[in-house]
Parts: C-alpha cells; structure tokens; sequence
C-alpha cells in the first residue's frame, strides 16, 4: 500500500525531482521534524518549561552536557531562570511556527484576493492596489511590523496587551508580506485572463467571481504556493527579529527570538549556550524551509525543467 | 553520388518514461536544383530530421545510427565539419519571422556578420554584398532599409530577410521549416516564388518542411510523407498526389479541402486502410429527444449595422490623425439568417475575431449595432442577457489554452448544463453529459480524464461538447481546425456538419482558409483591415469575384488541384 502510493508520486514529474533531490530530501525531512517535534511539544520535550513546579532557579545557568558542569537531566543546559533549554526551544519553535504559519495564511488571502481582482478586472482598482503594493514595498517590512505593532500597543491596553500580543505580531506580518502575493497573483492573472477557457466561461455567463476563483486561481496556484513557502521562512525571521527587539512575543511564552534577546544578555559573561542554541535552531529552520521553497520554484516552474 | 544523402537515419528521444523513436531507417537524397517536400501530421518526425542535418537536436535526442553527407563529407557525429558547414554550405529558414532574427541589432549587422564569420571578406565588401542580397530576395531601397532593425520590417519583409540571411554565404542546400505557416496567403504565395526562383538561379536544393498540401503541390519535385519518424512514401510530387499508394498519403490527399468543388463530406481514412465511417449522425437522436429539434425559420438571426471598433482610442497618447490607424472595425455590416452557415475570411489583422468579440460580448463596439433577434447585444441589462445567454455559443482556435487544465473532461461539459438548467438532478446531468461526449465522437471513459491527455483533435471535440452543453442557436468557431492536421480537420469539419444538419444550427465560421471556408459556408464575406469587401453566395464568390482583393486572394492561395 504504501509502496504503491511511493510509486505514484515518483511517476509524477514533482514527485520524481524530490526523490532525485537530496536538498530536497533533507531539507523537508528537518523541517518535519522541527514541526512534528514543536507539535508534540508536551511528548517531546523533557519538561514543561512553563510549569513553575518544573522550574528550579537553582538549576540556572547549568552548562550543556559535555561541557564542565554540565548536568545529564538538562541536555542542552538551563538558561538564567533555570529553565531547560532543549524543551524551551521546542515550546518556542512552536510559536514561531505557528506565528510564521498564521501570518503568511493571512497575507496569502489578503494579496491573493486582491491580486487576482486586480488582475481580473483592471482599470482604476488594480491602479490603486497596484500603487498600494508599490507605496508598501518602499517600506521594508521590519518598519511595517514595527509600525503595526506600535499603533497596536497605543489603542490596547496594558493589562491585555501580553495576551494580544501574538495576534497582533500575526497581523503585523502578514500586513508586511501581502505585496508579494498581490504582485505575482495580478501578473499570473493576467496571462491566465486572456486564456480562451476564460472567455469560453463568459460567454457561457458564468459570474466573474466563480470565475476568478474556480477557473483563474487553481491555475496560478503553483508560484503562489512558492512565495508561500519561501514567505514562511521570512514571516518566522520577521517575527524572531521582532521578538529579540522586544516587540514580539512577551518573555512569559518564549518565541525563539525572545529566547535569543535572553540570552544575548549573559553572551560575554561566558553562558554562550543560552543564545547559541535557539540561534543555530532559528537558522536551521529557515534554511530547512528556504532550501524547500528553492527546491519547489525550480521543480514547479516548467522552464526550469531538467530534461 | 547525389548531392545531399541520407542514410539510414535513426533518431532516438530518451525520456525518463521510455524512449520515443522520432526517426527510424530514414533514407532519402537530393540534388542540386530540385525542391523537396517533407509532409506528414505533426509529431511524425518531419522537423527532427531537418534538424539532424545541421546537427541541432537538442538533448536527450539523440541520433543513434546512420549518415549524412553533402557531396560526400560525412556531417554526422562531425562537431568540427559541422559548424563549418552550418551557414556557410546549409542555410536554414525558420518558421516564425518574428522570432527568428534578433530584435536588438540592425539587418546590416546581422547579414554582415553571419557573412564574414564563413567568408573571408572585409565589412565594406560585406556590406555591398549585403545590399545586394537584399535586393535579390526582392526587398526595395535596400540601402536604406538594410540600416534597419527587425521591427521596422513586415511579417512577409522579414521572411525576405531571414531567406537572404540562410543565402548569404551561397550555400548549397537550404532547409526552410514551415517557411510559410505564420505568414498570409498573399506572402505565402510570393515567399514561395522566390524559393523557387532562387533553386533555379542559384543551382540550390531545397528542402521544404510543410504540414499544407497546397504548398507540396506548387512548389516541389519530390516529396516525401511521414508518419510516426518513419518514411512510408516518396516518389515525384505529381505521382504521390494523384495516386498515393500508402494509406498515410490516401488519407493525407483525400483530407485536403478541394478549391475548386464544394463536397458535402470528406471521406476518412484509417492509419490501417479502411475507410471511416461517421458515427456521430445517429447517436444525436438521443440528444434531440431530450432537447426537441429547433424548426429553422430562414429568419434574421444576428444583424450587425454599421460595426466600428476602436482600440485605445481614449489613450491621450493617439491623437485623432492616428485613429483611422487603429480602427479595428470599420462600418462593417452584414447579417446571418437563421440555419445557413456564414464564413468570414480574412488575412491576420482584418477583424475577424474582433466580430467573434463583439458578437458574445466579451467586448463591446465602439459604435454601431449588434442586434440578436431583437435584442441587441451590448447594450442588454443582465436581466434582458439571460434570455440569450448560451443561445451565442463558441470554439476556439486554440484546442491547447480553451479547456481549463484543471478540470476533468465531465465537469468541463457539465458545467454550462449546471449553470443554465439549475433544477437539474445529478442523474440527468449525466446523461446529458454521456450524450454529449458520444456526438462529438468521443469514448465515455474520456469523461473521468484531463484535457491534456487528450491530442490536439480531441480536444477541440471536448470544445465543441462544451459549446453545444447550453444547447446554442449561434455557433461561432473562430479557426476551429487552423492548429489542427489535415486529417483530424476533415474529421472536426464533418462533425460540425452533421451536428449543424442534425440540430439545425446556425454557424459562423471564421477562417483564413478558402478552401475550408469553401467546403463549410453558403454565404462569405470577405474582410481586409477592419473593411468588409463582399459578401456573396459561396459559389459566386469563388467562381466571379467582384473586388479586387478577393480576386488576388482566390488567384493566390495554393492549390493542390495545380498539379493534378
């Protein structure tokens, strides 16, 4: 059973450039690891670091395991608060993934339906939403998030402000990577929207929203599923540098970044694992996904296609 | 020893799936001053072999076995020889005038330098050489024009160019790959005269690659047909088109439109020999049960007054001198009775698609009016639209980009039915479905597949099932069959026949093509740029023409029956 489904997607041209390469292979292989372990996150990791019972200050600033004084409960080492590092670091993956995740679904709804109206119907609306995406490119999108996160804190209050955080830092970035999907789903639109099925579907009177989005979208699916990709990797450095500025995600529910802004602080009084490790992790995840995303542009894009 | 010989030649694509043997134990030769014809349906090799002889086959193809020699030097296998001989002994003529030379540099530089890179001579002699090409392959005030780039140059000008491009270096043999196909009829015909005038003048041979009989007829001695990158016939043009011996060459023949005659059906040949017999003409008495059969009132159907369109024309950058330029209609009336079928032929550029446009609706004239029955159609409310919605129905040219790549063939069909019979249950909805895909010709199981595992014939039958779902009164096909083989255009053409015969439509066949224009319509008009010339009974059209551009159309298309 399962060799037949494996023998199905090699036949498939996708299929067959993944199983020929490696990057690929491994690439995706960490990243489901990185998601599965951050999705299991109370199997996986050894403690719960958000369980104050769990949480001794006298087991603060223990080394990793092979280094002197180092303890073979805490593998990784334990940071200022005593908290295990290892399991830290899986509970903030999580949230980093799933602050990456939720953005980039946001923005990909928000820059597809206008990219493909847009596309669609022309005139002065794709003027405007064209020259808002031109306007917002000019800004880089750490201002942006920046920005949002800003105004954010000014209308919400103080006491509420911890517990919003993580929908604001959400909107923030998907508000900052909308352009591009507006952008490559309008110029896709636009050579799919003089296709003759599209005209046949006219003249037949189908209503330009059903074809917009059961005719058009399913065609330009395939570089949008690309900038998807690669815009995972950004939406999590985003919110990671974001996090290490101090305008992410609260210290009480550490993202990678926030553990990174930690640890940077005892970086040269010599506990160098405290930001080392989420750092290497932070790295290894965007890579993981940016490698995938490379992988998928080059296997989806007909031109590119190895012969 | 002949001039240029082949020798069993065997081409071999490797794929990851399997291999595709794209020629096998080819075998032919030529001589100098003689014209040969390569035909077959597309996919049968035809290109894979003029591209072996300069040794262009791009990988994984591969040439596995056999020779090539040109007065005895072997090019095969022969990298070194090979660009040697590439441009300086084989010019070669490419289909598409408009990608073929480079838009960035002049006509000069492009002759001069192709001329010195095979002949050892200095830029000022090139350059009078140049001219002097130029002039030859019939390109007036070449001195000045040679200072031109690509884009300053016509479509037919720019074949003119690519020819004295591939003679530049006096070659011996030119290979020209559908030399023609992209170009009007007109400059087809003058294209042609100059190929063969230059293999007489020049001593040349030449070897044209062609999917049109009326080229082979007019213009080559001997003629070779493929199918499937395997020879199967070859001999003196004459003798292969009067008396094909092979059923490719029968079918190939007999598919051809006849220019002089109108026929009420092709006849279709099997690959295997025997004749094809229409099965479409009974499996529609399902379909007119269902439906009822339309009574033809031989009743104005479509009327257009005085048709203008426009394009750009509020674009502050034309100004109102230039606007006669970009009338893409102008005035053009004319009107469709209800079960006759009406053709509209005209060069590229003329408007035909443009009436196509403005008749469903997609855009809307500038001035002028379009009447359906008695309403008119761009000016209706969606309200007022309903009414005749589906009635106006339409296939395409391109059977690659009018079926929507991810759909499945049955949902394709029934999306119109579901759109306008909306009290429909599923059952119904598939039996309409199931009668539809049996009249087009096609097997049920083709319902539960994707429209790009069908060939290009097939998919303009799934078009055309599409086209009837809503049940139309109005058939426009805009070039139905032109991105289609001869044979597989017979066999759409017979369709449309016997569904227009069996559920009296009315069609409007638009085509660049006389003789199909001849065999499907009984009334024609005649377009050039956006004016409309004549209309007239097909018969008087073609045996007294009146204007003067119709005359020069009907003189110049190539005929088979030439050589008959």
């Amino acid at each position: 059973m399962i060799l037949k489904t494996y023998n199905k997607i090699y036949d498939t041209d996708v299929g067959y450039s993944f199983f020929n390469s490696k990057i690929a292979i491994i690439s995706s292989s960490i990243f489901l690891i990185i998601f599965l372990c951050s999705f299991f996150a109370e199997i996986v990791a050894p403690y719960d670091p958000f369980d104050p019972i769990n949480i001794s200050l006298m087991d603060a600033f223990i080394p990793p395991i092979w280094s002197e004084g180092g303890n073979s409960s805490f593998f990784l080492g334990t940071d200022q608060q005593g908290r295990d590092m290892f399991s830290t670091m899986i509970y903030g993956s999580r949230i980093s993934l799933i602050v990456g995740f939720s953005s980039i679904i946001f923005a990909l709804i928000l820059g597809v339906s206008l990219g493909i109206t847009a596309g669609y119907i022309g005139g002065r609306y794709e003027t405007i939403v064209m020259r808002l995406t031109d306007v917002q490119l000019t800004i880089p999108s750490i201002l942006m998030a920046l920005l949002v996160d800003g105004i954010a804190r000014a209308i919400i209050s103080k006491s509420m402000h911890d517990e919003m955080a993580i929908y604001v830092l959400i909107f923030a970035i998907g508000i900052s990577e909308w352009p591009q999907f507006a952008r490559v789903t309008r110029a896709s639109t636009l050579v799919e929207k003089n296709k003759e099925y599209v005209s046949a579907s006219k003249i037949i009177g189908l209503s330009n929203i059903l074809i917009m989005f059961k005719h058009i979208l399913p065609n330009i699916l395939r570089p949008i599923l690309v900038i998807a990709t690669i815009g995972l990797a950004l939406a999590i450095i985003t919110e990671s540098t974001l996090s290490f500025l101090g305008v992410g995600i609260p210290p009480t529910t550490p993202s990678l970044g926030t553990l990174i802004r930690f640890g940077n602080n005892f970086l040269f009084s010599g506990e160098w694992w405290i930001t080392f490790f989420p750092a290497i992790f932070l790295v290894v995840l965007a890579l993981s996904i940016n490698l995938l995303g490379d992988w998928m542009r080059d296997a989806l894009n007909p031109k590119l296609k190895k012969r | 020893m002949s001039f240029l010989e082949v020798k069993n030649l065997n081409i071999s694509y490797l794929t990851r799936k399997e291999k595709i043997v794209a020629s096998k134990n080819v075998e032919f030769t030529l001589e100098r001053g003689e014209i040969l014809g390569i035909v077959g349906e597309s996919g049968s090799g035809k290109s894979t072999i003029a591209n072996a002889i300069i040794n262009l086959i791009d990988p994984p193809g591969e040439i596995t076995d056999g020779s090539i020699k040109i007065e005895n030097i072997e090019l095969c296998h022969n990298e070194e020889i090979i660009q040697k001989t590439r441009g300086k002994k084989i010019g070669f003529v490419f289909q598409d005038p408009q990608t073929s030379l480079n838009p960035l540099f002049k006509i000069k530089d492009q002759l001069i330098e192709t001329i010195q890179t095979h002949l050892n001579l200095k830029y000022e002699d090139a350059l009078k050489k140049s001219i002097q090409l130029l002039n030859e392959v019939g390109i007036e005030d070449a001195e000045k024009r040679i200072e031109d780039y690509p884009h300053q140059f016509s479509g037919g000008m720019r074949q003119r160019v690519v020819i004295a491009l591939a003679i530049s270096c006096e070659p011996d043999l030119i290979i020209a790959d559908e030399p023609t196909t992209a170009l009007d009829v007109s400059i087809q015909y003058q294209i042609l005269e100059l190929l063969k005038d230059l293999t007489k003048k020049r001593n040349l041979g030449v070897i044209i690659i062609t999917h049109d009989m009326g080229v082979i007829a007019e213009t080559t001695n001997k003629v070779i047909i493929m199918r499937n990158g395997v020879i199967v016939e070859h001999g003196i043009t004459k003798d292969v088109l009067t008396n094909p011996q092979s059923n490719e060459g029968k079918s190939l023949v007999i598919s051809v439109p006849p220019t002089n005659k109108k026929i009420s059906r092709f006849k279709l040949i099997n690959p295997d020999g025997g004749e094809l017999k229409n099965e479409s003409l009974n499996l529609t008495n399902s379909i007119i049960k269902n439906w009822g059969k339309r009574d033809i009132s031989n009743e104005k159907l479509l009327d257009l007054i005085e048709v203008t369109k426009i394009f750009d024309s509020d674009s502050i950058l034309t100004s109102k001198k230039d606007i006669n330029k970009l009338k893409a209609l102008d005035n053009v009336s004319f009107s469709i009775f209800e079960g006759e079928s009406f053709g509209l032929v005209g060069e590229s550029g003329s408007g035909k698609s443009t009436i196509a446009k403005i008749i469903t609706n997609l855009i809307k004239p500038t001035s002028g009016e379009v009447f359906y029955g008695n309403i008119s159609i761009p000016k209706s409310s969606n309200n007022i639209k309903n009414q005749y919605r589906g009635q106006i129905q339409m296939i395409f040219q391109d059977p690659y980009s009018s079926l929507n790549p991810r759909f499945k063939v049955k949902n394709i069909i029934s999306e119109p039915i579901k759109f306008f019979q909306k009290s429909l249950d599923k059952k119904a909805i598939e039996k309409n479905v199931n009668d539809l895909i049996d009249i087009v010709g096609m097997t049920r199981k083709s319902l539960d597949r994707y429209p790009h595992e069908f060939s290009g014939g097939q998919r303009q039958r799934i078009s055309i099932a599409r086209a009837l779902a809503t049940r139309p009164r109005l058939l426009i096909c805009d070039e139905p069959t032109s991105a289609l083989d001869v044979s597989i255009q017979a066999q759409i053409l017979n369709l449309l026949k016997d569904l227009q015969e069996q559920l009296n439509l009315t069609i409007l066949f638009i085509s660049h093509d006389l003789p199909v224009i001849r065999q499907m319509c009984d009334r024609i008009a005649v377009l050039k740029n956006g004016k409309l010339c004549e209309i007239e009974k097909t018969e008087t059209l073609f045996k007294n023409p009146t204007h003067q551009y119709t005359k020069e159309l009907i003189r110049l298309m190539p005929k088979i029956e030439s050589i008959i």
